[in-house]
């Protein structure tokens, strides 16, 4: 058995700015083996997409890594230069965006930005590149993919350019995917097919997906194993099922209830009162505290809980225990 | 698309007949011909029978369109100052500043695309930022000013370039180019300079924006993610992108650089038609101002119609339907 | 006003002040030292322009104080003949250079403001009524704003100028020439104005408190104003103060090509037009210095409006 994929080791990302250093990531941990979806879910500016970023080595700036390790089957990336970034990017993890409208440039063809990613991470000729690039595009099943090869982005649909995104994403076939929010600028119906696909070419190809989304349902779908994040930090990590039937965390607990679920019958939607702190004015302790009716003297004071210091699934001195009632 | 073309010709007919409206006004109300042409001597018979015959005795409307249509055949009437028609003086002044504007026009392009990618893809390094505030200087700098400068030091301290007028020319019975002669070329280099140097700066500024701005867009970052050079970053993604809306302002400036010339020609006493405006504004000879206007409206409009035209080459979104333009 | 309502102000003044001094602006401000540099030398220049008479050492404009046997004195050097010492020299009739350059820049800085400031009018005034009433209205006004600016607005200030001066009788020229070229600068510069607070105009008008207003019976073109004035006010800022570097600019150009500001009352451009006839024989300081003048100011006025822009529009960094 080989080592996971990735493996992401108490990341902390910092920007620097006029009124102190903000930490939109921080102490984050996770893995993801091949053939396996990690979901990674949170509010927005919870610092799910910033992860993402941080993964694939695209962060703007002025933000930048200061501290963790991010293993590439079991080599460190995070500290390489552009260039040597550049050659892992599309070659060994692929990213997705999350408007197919805007992913693509639209002056060229999909064909040509096929080929052009082949040609840069493969030892292909054009001939072959091209043949491949029709292979990628039949795979995510766009239909007459060899006449549709020289059409031009805005000549498909919403559904159909984020098939192209895919194929260009797994085009020099990654052992990563960073999938940032993949369905949500689409529609509902076209929604579960790119997660159909999605889930369909892990599994074919062995991929290890990581799944950035605000919405439950999609990693409720999708996901092996889900990951939430509070305030940049690791609020639970465990398996779909367990996360999403017997949430521990408060937080995650709070998350379902105001979920609605096509499975969870008439359940009344609940929500959390308050909102995620700003990233300037983290409380100390648990960052949840001020939001949560469980809170104890003990949340609102450093040290903070964290997985490794609590049961390792939710980082919560007081974790919902299995079979009680979710918390209003 | 033809709809779309017939609108845009249909567009530049409107602008030159507005032009053309204001080129008849000045005619018609901006002095008084009838005294610009006849001596002090004249008696109200005179005036009477060159009002007659200048058609000044119909209704508005017809000398309106007889106007337009003296126009159409290049008929701008005498020069009050020169007392020559005016079409023959601009035809003898129009190809010193078409080489002029061609060079300089060849020039600020070249050199303001190159240094806008440049400093759009080094926006942080310490040579972006000196081109940067060169440009600003360049900017705030008259042209008139650059003129004066390039032939202090190049004309009347280096000695090494004359300090005006077009050297020796030759003539090739319908124009006249000082291309073919070593003087000719000499005097074309600080005129095209000052000509070029302002245009360069502002397409320069123009291509660094547009750029920085669409290296902010998804697409680039999809790019970026999926390992693609730099090279091919900067070149095939960005700078494809940022020429759509160059184009077009690009197009203008071009155009600008025709009325520009005025001043770069009143400074090199460059003998083409701006210097031949503004003597025509200083001794308000309405002829010559009017024919001046309806030229240069041609030119712009022509310009304008081959920049739509470019589009169209460039932007595949276009080509299908002439209805969705930006992104 | 009563003591109580001095006291409110006087405490709520500092406040204020605290306030814009910590505000985003500010600090840019402070943090960038070519807007400091810039803006101190705005602020010289225009201060020494507005109290000419308090700092020329001569009034360049009275004959009486002239002396032809003063012409082409060097700076810094006393005349060979009266032995009198100027500054920045002296020109071809004895005035002196530092004088006419405050003087000039009078001018140009009068011009420069009153035309931006028509040119500011107009626009506003026409981007509201565009983007307020809509309709034919503003397919009008737009179109003359696209087809003015077909034309580059030198041009238009050109022909404008022209024009007025074949209106005006001769004998008048010379004493309306600033006032045409205050019109004709502002009426070729209005259409960027007009663009963007016509823009902002249809944004807020399909704002639902405009609609509200409009139901509780609130004349919505008095709310327009009030709301849609102060959300352009930043951009117009921008173009206002890049603008008023331009109209310098287009008012030094059209008086150097002899269709401005006339020799009896000259600007910085008919003081450049002046002295490039002395290029060639040696009397470098009758070009130079109101040369180096004029691109100071531009200069400075431009580096501030670039930073302005930059400062309100962090995106383009």
């Amino acid at each position: 058995m080989t080592g996971p994929v990735l493996s992401v080791r108490d990341l902390v990302v910092e920007i620097p700015t006029r009124r102190g250093v903000l930490r939109p990531v921080d102490r984050v941990s996770y893995d993801i083996a091949a053939g396996e979806i990690l979901g990674v879910v949170g509010e927005s500016g919870a610092g799910k997409s910033m992860t993402g970023n941080a993964v694939i080595g695209l962060l703007d700036r002025p933000a930048r890594i200061t501290a963790g390790e991010i293993l590439l089957t079991g080599e460190p990336i995070h500290g390489l230069n552009g260039e040597a970034l550049r050659r892992l990017r599309g070659r060994r993890m692929g990213m997705i965006f999350q408007d197919p409208l805007t992913s693509l440039n639209p002056l060229l063809t999909v064909g040509d930005q096929l080929t052009e990613t082949i040609l840069e991470h493969l030892p292909v000729s054009a001939a072959e590149a091209r043949k491949r690039a029709i292979a990628a595009l039949e795979e995510v099943g766009i239909p007459a993919a060899r006449q549709r090869i020289g059409s031009y982005p805005h000549e498909f649909s919403g559904g159909m350019r984020q098939r192209v995104v895919i194929a260009l994403a797994l085009c020099a076939e990654p052992e990563l995917i960073v999938a940032d929010e993949p369905t949500t600028a689409l529609d509902v119906s076209v929604q579960a097919q790119i997660i159909a696909l999605l889930k369909r070419l892990c599994r074919e190809r062995g991929v290890a997906v990581m799944l950035v989304t605000h919405d439950m349902g999609v990693i409720a779908e999708a996901a092996d194993r889900v990951a939430v994040m509070y305030a940049g930090r690791l609020a639970e990590l465990g398996p779909v099922r367990e996360v999403v039937g017997n949430a521990r965390h408060p937080y995650t607990a709070g998350l379902m209830a105001s979920t609605p679920s096509a499975s969870g019958g008439h359940r009344r939607l609940r929500q959390i009162p308050g909102a995620m702190p700003r990233l300037d004015a983290v409380p100390d302790g648990c960052p949840f505290h001020p939001r949560c009716e469980r809170a104890e003297a003990r949340c609102r004071q450093a040290p903070e809980p964290m997985l490794q210091t609590c049961d390792g699934r939710a980082a919560c001195w007081f974790p919902v225990v299995a079979d009680e009632e979710v918390p209003a | 698309m033809l709809a779309y073309i017939i609108r845009r010709v249909a567009q530049s007919v409107l602008v030159l007949l507005i032009t053309g409206f204001v080129a008849f006004s000045m005619f018609s109300y901006v002095g008084d011909p009838v005294e610009n042409m006849l001596g002090q001597e004249r008696t109200q018979a005179d005036v009477d029978r060159l009002r007659e015959q200048l058609g000044l005795d119909q209704p508005f409307v017809v000398q309106y369109a007889k106007f337009l249509g003296q126009a159409v055949q290049g008929n701008f009437g005498l020069s009050y100052r020169q007392g020559r028609p005016v079409s023959d003086i601009l035809s003898e002044r129009l190809p010193a500043t078409l080489e002029l504007a061609a060079v300089s026009g060849l020039m600020a392009l070249a050199g303001g695309i190159g240094l806008g990618i440049f400093t759009a893809i080094r926006r942080r390094g310490v040579g972006a930022n000196v081109i940067m505030t060169l440009s600003l200087v360049g900017v705030s700098l008259p042209t008139f000013l650059i003129g004066i400068l390039l032939i202090y030091v190049f004309a009347v301290q280096l000695g090494w370039l004359p300090s005006f007028g077009r050297g020796e020319v030759t003539d090739l019975g319908w124009w006249t180019t000082g291309f073919l002669t070593v003087s000719g070329l000499k005097a074309l280099v600080l005129p095209a300079i000052t000509l070029g140097l302002y245009q360069m700066t502002l397409i320069m500024r123009l291509v660094r924006t547009e750029m920085l701005e669409v290296l902010r867009m998804d697409y680039i970052r999809f790019a970026r993610a999926r390992g693609l050079r730099e090279r091919a970053i900067n070149f095939r993604h960005a700078l494809k992108n940022t020429l759509v809306p160059v184009i077009t302002i690009t197009g203008l400036q071009l155009g600008s650089i025709i009325a520009f010339a005025i001043i770069t020609e009143t400074v090199f006493q460059w003998p083409g038609v701006g210097l031949l405006f503004i003597n025509a504004i200083q001794f308000v000879d309405i002829p010559v101002m009017a024919a001046y206007l309806m030229m240069i409206s041609v030119m712009f409009v022509a310009i304008n119609l081959v920049v739509d035209l470019l589009y169209f080459a460039i932007d595949p979104r276009l080509r299908v339907d002439g209805r969705s333009g930006g992104h | 006003m009563s003591d109580h309502q001095v006291e409110l102000q006087t405490r709520r003044t500092p406040g204020r002040f605290a306030r814009a001094w910590d505000s985003d602006l500010a600090y840019s401000f402070r943090r960038t030292p070519v807007a400091v540099v810039s803006a101190a030398v705005v602020l010289i220049l225009v201060l020494s322009a507005v109290f000419a008479p308090l700092v020329a050492p001569y009034d360049p404009f009275d004959p009486a104080s002239l002396n032809l046997m003063n012409g082409f004195t060097p700076p810094g050097q006393p005349n060979a003949l009266t032995g009198e010492t100027f500054f920045l020299g002296t020109d071809d009739q004895g005035r002196d250079v530092f004088s006419t350059i405050l003087y000039g820049m009078r001018i140009s800085l009068f011009v420069g403001f009153s035309a931006v400031l028509l040119a500011m009018v107009i626009g506003v005034v026409f981007g509201l009524l565009a983007g307020y009433v809509g309709g034919w209205v503003d397919s009008f006004i737009m179109r003359i704003a696209d087809i003015q600016l077909t034309f580059p607005a030198i041009l238009v200030a050109m022909l404008i100028f022209g024009i007025a001066k074949g209106i005006t009788p001769p004998e008048y020229r010379d004493q309306m020439a600033i006032w045409v070229l205050i019109l004709a600068i502002g009426l070729s510069d209005w259409v960027q104005f007009a663009r963007v607070v016509r823009g902002a105009t249809l944004v807020e008008r399909s704002r639902d408190y405009v609609l509200a207003a409009r139901l509780v019976g609130q004349r919505p073109f008095a709310i327009m104003i009030r709301h849609i004035l102060p959300n352009v006010l930043n951009p117009v800022l921008v173009i206002a103060t890049i603008s008023l570097a331009l109209a310098i600019i287009a008012e030094a150009t059209l008086s150097f090509l002899g269709v401005g500001a006339p020799p009896t009352r000259p600007s910085l451009g008919t003081l450049i037009r002046i002295g490039q006839g002395f290029m060639f024989s040696g009397e470098w300081w009758i070009l130079l210095f109101p040369a180096a003048t004029l691109l100071a100011l531009a200069l400075a006025i431009n580096l501030l409006g670039d930073w302005l822009r930059d400062a309100l529009n962090p995106r383009l960094r």
